[in-house]
């Protein structure tokens, strides 16, 4: 059955507490901070960017299976609203760094923040009708919030990649759906810098709506109810809204918990629900159950079932660092440093 | 005065992936590749093969670098390495996330990929390796 | 092979010459050799000129250059440039001295010239990278200077030298530099001003590298056995020798010995008949210090460990009655014009062994030894003057 063979993450090493971006902005930050529900956010170096990140994750998750061979990878996806250029792909530059190349397909996605659950509903399709043997879905940012803008507070660096086969599947996909409609909450138009978004119209008729109702098609469409899942992995903007869908689909906090890194790492855009699900995958035993709902605005949530199998036991999993430790030793970083390190500041003209 | 993208572009195997090459009559490992073993010379032509070279190392000197360089200068100060991989094969490169006063001679490393240069903001972006501490 | 002489040397002052374009340096160095042989012009039959980078003054065809403004392109004598990075001048130098052995020229003058001043010091920066190689070392971050660091980083870890041994020689370089009055910097400088300098690339300082530089230098060459229709301050040029070595540092064997310079002194050696032993005064390259220190190592004149102990005990000075290091100022302070380089490291032994040293003349010195060195140690030349 098709799922999951392995996955690797990354999350650049610097960060900013939201208390630095109020100090600049003459706001609270503390206040801001605890509205998201989000304690600091990663910063990416100067020599990050969606194309290291998501080498970084997916070296990592090859490293974790060295018994596949790179080249059996068919299809190589990467959903990003960060990709470093707007015309040639993350996708190409991804699969030659990681040995793919090049009797293979490869493209870049978009969909808001769910382009990375794209990229695996994508992989599971050419995989399953038996096109590919394997197909890599990955999903990073190093997402842009306007200075000063409430999304400056959360926006961040990241990204998770998996490997999707039919064989020796860690985890099996047992079902996937969406939910999407015509929904303009948040968007950024070609050539601009900073995406716009419509403010509290991106509550409630936006990713509340389409989450749960994912997350209930799901649920109906396999008779289950949160209480047959060990994990809920939600697309998490911030801390809060996650939080508050859990409680209205009937999830527990300790069921929402392990699939949060918002609070610690900022909203990591297309990188958040692979993440998520990533740092259940670090803890997670056979038999355990996970749903996933991943978000994107403009509008989609793409929900999956998942089982881990006894194939997790035999994983090699400490081939690559876990999130815990890529997680644990940041640098924090000023407004001064970050605003450096975000291009922000006016350099000379270059000659 | 930009260079056309192809001089980065033939260098993509050793920038992302560290392929050298291996000498099929001495057995000596390369990096850069080499088509032809300085040492065989004649007689090593036509055997020199792909060879992907480890990623993992230790620092056999460094340098903390201050003179403005380029697209490092968001990055200032930055450390170099001469690093020796674990196949044996001497490499050279930036060390980048770690603690400056932390790196010692010894300390391991790996090669992860970053950005090392690009032509201007509406030109390419090249990437390559950059050693980060190897906590492991 | 026709030995060699040298007949007349000169140099312009070194420094920040805003004034002064390359066409002026150029000549100015040439007609001040050609003043000291007592030369008309009319005998030279040939010119080589060491220059590193036609990208400082954005002109290429150098030997054109310099054979138009000095006069010689009137007659349309034989005008050649020659680049080997830092060693350019003493390639050129080589150059000269085989096409007079070799009977094709009589009368040659060599020449080396830089005018780096009207370039930015990032743009000058980025041209010193491009010794390295500039795919694999410049092109992964790495500056001339920091591959200079990593030697030092590594000979102070193998117990080859202390970092105040190498700091040491830039001491030894500036104290010679204030008796030269074409020196670029003419004062004498403490220790500690070299380790407490802010770094460039550590564990160096600014005060261990050699500064920006305008300036030029030329001897003129001609047969040992025509010298005297001249001249009677002539010296022989009683060997040159160049070696090759990988273009990228990090290839090498070693990185705290300069394989090529050791061979090109070997090879030198044996071409003037002499040992290290005979040496007593020495132009070693000292744009970083650590390479200074190096330098004296690979040639012989020092063991292993030794060479930096000998710039802090002072056994280097030019009266210390030992082997006279760097009575120049060295590149360090007499200033680093690279194409110059290595030309203005015959001139100060031609007055060395000319006894016309003033100052800082080294006494009973019958040979002397000048060492030049491009990128990290890629090409060397060494070559040895002998007093007649």
């Amino acid at each position: 059955m098709t799922g999951i063979v392995s996955y690797g993450a990354y999350v650049p090493r610097y960060r900013i507490k939201p208390e630095e971006i109020g100090r600049v902005w003459g706001a609270n930050g503390a206040a801001m901070g605890k509205g998201l529900m989000i304690t600091q956010k990663s910063v990416p170096a100067p020599d990050e960017d969606t194309v290291t990140i998501a080498t970084t994750a997916a070296r990592d998750m090859l490293d974790r299976v060295p018994e596949v061979n790179p080249a059996d990878i068919g299809a190589v996806y990467i959903g990003s609203e960060s990709h470093p250029y707007a015309v040639k792909p993350t996708s190409s530059i991804v699969a030659e760094a990681i040995g793919a190349t090049p009797n293979m397909t490869a493209a870049d996605l978009e969909f808001a923040c769910k382009a990375g659950t794209a990229g695996i509903q994508a992989g599971m399709g050419l995989v399953a009708s038996g096109m590919v043997k394997y197909a890599v879905a990955i999903g990073a940012d190093t997402s842009q919030g306007a200075p000063g803008d409430a999304l400056e507070y959360s926006a961040s660096a990241g990204g998770a990649a998996y490997l999707i086969g039919n064989e020796n599947c860690i985890a099996t996909i047992n079902k996937t759906l969406s939910f999407t409609t015509d929904t303009p909450d948040f968007w950024r138009r070609e050539g601009m810098m900073y995406p716009v978004h419509g403010g509290r119209f991106s509550g409630e008729p936006a990713y509340f709506r389409h989450v749960t109702s994912a997350a209930k098609m799901m649920m109906e469409a396999m008779g289950t109810t949160p209480a047959d899942y060990n994990y809920v992995v939600l697309h998490q903007p911030n801390g809060k809204f996650p939080t508050r869908a859990a409680k209205m689909l009937g999830f527990s906090d300790e069921q929402l918990a392990p699939g949060l890194l918002t609070p610690v790492i900022g909203n990591t855009y297309s990188g958040a629900v692979p993440l998520g699900l990533a740092h259940v995958l670090d803890q997670a035993k056979p038999g355990d159950r996970i749903l996933v709902t991943s978000y994107g605005s403009g509008a989609g949530s793409d929900a999956f079932d998942i089982t881990v199998t006894d194939e997790i036991a035999r994983f090699k999993r400490d081939n690559a660092p876990i999130l815990d430790k890529i997680l644990a030793d940041p640098v924090y970083i000023d407004y001064a440093i970050y605003a450096k390190f975000k291009e922000t500041i006016k350099m000379p003209e270059e000659e | 005065m930009a260079m056309v993208s192809a001089r980065e572009w033939r260098e993509i195997p050793g920038r992302y992936n560290l392929i050298g090459s291996k000498c099929g009559c001495c057995g000596k490992i390369f990096f850069p590749s080499r088509s032809f073993c300085p040492d065989c010379r004649r007689a090593g032509i036509g055997k020199m093969e792909p060879f992907k070279l480890s990623r993992k190392g230790e620092v056999y000197s460094f340098s903390i670098n201050h003179e403005y360089s380029g697209f490092n200068g968001r990055m200032m100060p930055y450390a170099v390495a001469f690093i020796r991989n674990d196949d044996g094969v001497m490499l050279a490169g930036q060390l980048v996330d770690v603690d400056l006063d932390k790196i010692e001679i010894g300390m391991r490393v790996k090669a992860v990929m970053r950005k090392l240069n690009e032509d201007g903001a509406a030109g390419v972006i090249h990437y390559g390796f950059k050693f980060v501490p190897d906590n492991e | 092979m026709r030995e060699v002489a040298i007949i007349g040397a000169g140099s312009t002052k070194f420094g920040e010459l805003w004034g002064q374009s390359f066409r002026a340096l150029g000549l100015e160095a040439g007609m001040k050799a050609m003043a000291s042989a007592d030369l008309s012009g009319e005998e030279i039959d040939a010119v080589y000129i060491g220059n590193m980078s036609s990208r400082f003054i954005a002109q290429q065809h150098i030997d054109a250059l310099v054979a138009d403004y000095t006069g010689m392109a009137g007659r349309h004598i034989a005008s050649t440039s020659i680049e080997a990075g830092g060693a350019s001048g003493g390639v050129a130098f080589r150059q000269g001295v085989m096409a007079v052995a070799s009977g094709m020229h009589d009368v040659v003058i060599v020449g080396g010239a830089e005018k780096m001043t009207d370039l930015d010091d990032d743009s000058v920066n980025e041209v010193l990278n491009g010794t390295t190689d500039a795919d694999w070392e410049a092109g992964m971050g790495l500056s001339l200077t920091s591959l200079y660091a990593m030697i030092a980083r590594r000979m102070i870890h193998d117990g080859i030298a202390t970092r105040e041994e190498i700091a040491a020689c830039a001491y030894n370089s500036h104290f010679h530099g204030q008796f030269n009055k074409d020196a670029q910097f003419r004062k004498e400088i403490k220790l500690d001003t070299v380790l407490k300098a802010g770094p460039t690339a550590e564990p160096l300082t600014m005060f261990d590298g050699a500064p920006i530089s305008d300036g030029a230098s030329a001897v003129i060459l001609c047969p040992l056995e025509d010298a005297k229709k001249y001249t009677d301050a002539y010296v022989k040029v009683a060997a040159t020798a160049q070696a090759s070595d990988s273009l990228a540092l990090f290839q090498r064997k070693s990185i705290t010995e300069f394989e090529a310079t050791a061979v090109a002194a070997q090879q030198a050696y044996e071409m003037a008949g002499i040992t290290a032993q005979d040496i007593k005064v020495a132009e070693v390259h000292d744009d970083y210090t650590v390479g200074g220190v190096m330098a004296l190592q690979d040639l012989g004149l020092y063991k292993k460990g030794e060479a930096g102990k000998a710039f802090l005990d002072g056994s280097t000075k030019f009266d210390a009655g030992k082997i006279a290091i760097n009575t120049s100022g060295g590149l360090k302070a007499k200033g680093y014009p690279i194409g110059a380089a290595g030309v203005s490291q015959i001139v100060e032994l031609y007055a060395q062994l000319t006894n016309s040293a003033n100052d800082r003349q080294v006494k009973d010195a019958k040979y002397g030894l000048a060492q030049s060195v491009g990128g990290t140690g890629s090409a060397v030349t060494v070559s040895i003057l002998e007093a007649m």
